[in-house]
């Protein structure tokens, strides 16, 4: 299997289309014959990510680069940044609004389930410009 | 227990997916928040909610289940109808309450499965 790279650009605006890249992702990783363990957590992580990146900070891009040894998903967006990222890691703690609550999310749940479902992660983040998510899942 | 079965316990309507009736169901869990879903589920094949959107379809697809009941006499719209038939998940709904359908099905021997730490 060669490294297999795909893009996506999230719209921000469209809720109702959030998962679409993950939906995408999950396909190819199916048809390429990749572990079911491992699909679920790659198909978890990012999709976790692309709710964050519609409901947070208005879309952005992902970056899916899948070899032989694992996936690796950047997502970029172009949102207000965190302003704690220790908080934000934390179990039940969420900015989301109630609005957003009652389209199932904002549980606070989002970080850390895409933590526990990916083998390395790095968040980047600048108050005002954005956030970089970098996340990993071993094959 | 077959989705059939489930269809027949909680007296269901079924909106798409007849072709999935046959399909096995050995545990399963209800909840209205799709971040718990995504965070607190494992294996469980269907989804007990009282949630409406195209969001409850997409979390669906992600953990690998089958089908989607709506409680308390929910109806999904078009779109997440054509949603779930291009993933092959089956949809149906019950007038039943959410306390009440996972009642009815524990009682007949489905289970929710192993609970994550």
């Amino acid at each position: 299997m060669s490294i297999l790279k795909l893009h996506y650009e999230i719209d921000g605006e469209d809720f109702t289309r959030a998962g679409e890249a993950s939906a995408s992702v999950k396909k190819r990783l199916r048809q390429l014959g990749v572990k079911p363990d491992a699909t679920r957590k790659v198909s978890i992580a990012l999709y976790e990510g692309e709710i964050n990146m519609v409901i947070h900070a208005h879309g952005g891009d992902i970056d899916v680069e899948i070899s032989p040894e694992a996936v690796r998903m950047v997502l970029a967006d172009r949102g207000p940044g965190i302003e704690n990222i220790d908080q934000a890691m934390k179990e039940g703690w969420s900015t989301a609004p109630d609005e957003v609550r009652s389209l199932g999310f904002g549980a606070g749940m989002g970080l850390p389930n895409m933590k526990k479902n990916s083998d390395e992660m790095q968040i980047e983040t600048v108050l005002g410009k954005g956030t970089t998510v970098t996340m990993a899942v071993y094959l | 227990m077959t989705v059939n079965d489930i269809k027949n316990i909680l007296d269901c309507e079924l909106i798409s997916g007849e072709g999935y009736l046959q399909q096995e169901v050995l545990t399963a869990c209800g909840s209205d928040m799709m971040s718990d879903v995504l965070a607190y589920v494992k294996d469980q094949s269907i989804l007990l909610t009282g949630l409406v959107n195209c969001q409850v379809i997409r979390t669906a697809e992600m953990m690998d289940m089958i089908c989607v009941v709506f409680v308390r006499g929910k109806k999904p719209d078009e779109d997440m109808i054509q949603l779930a038939e291009s993933r092959g998940i089956a949809l149906m709904s019950t007038s039943h309450r959410m306390f009440t359908a996972c009642g009815l099905l524990w009682e007949n021997g489905l289970r929710g499965g192993n609970s994550l730490s």
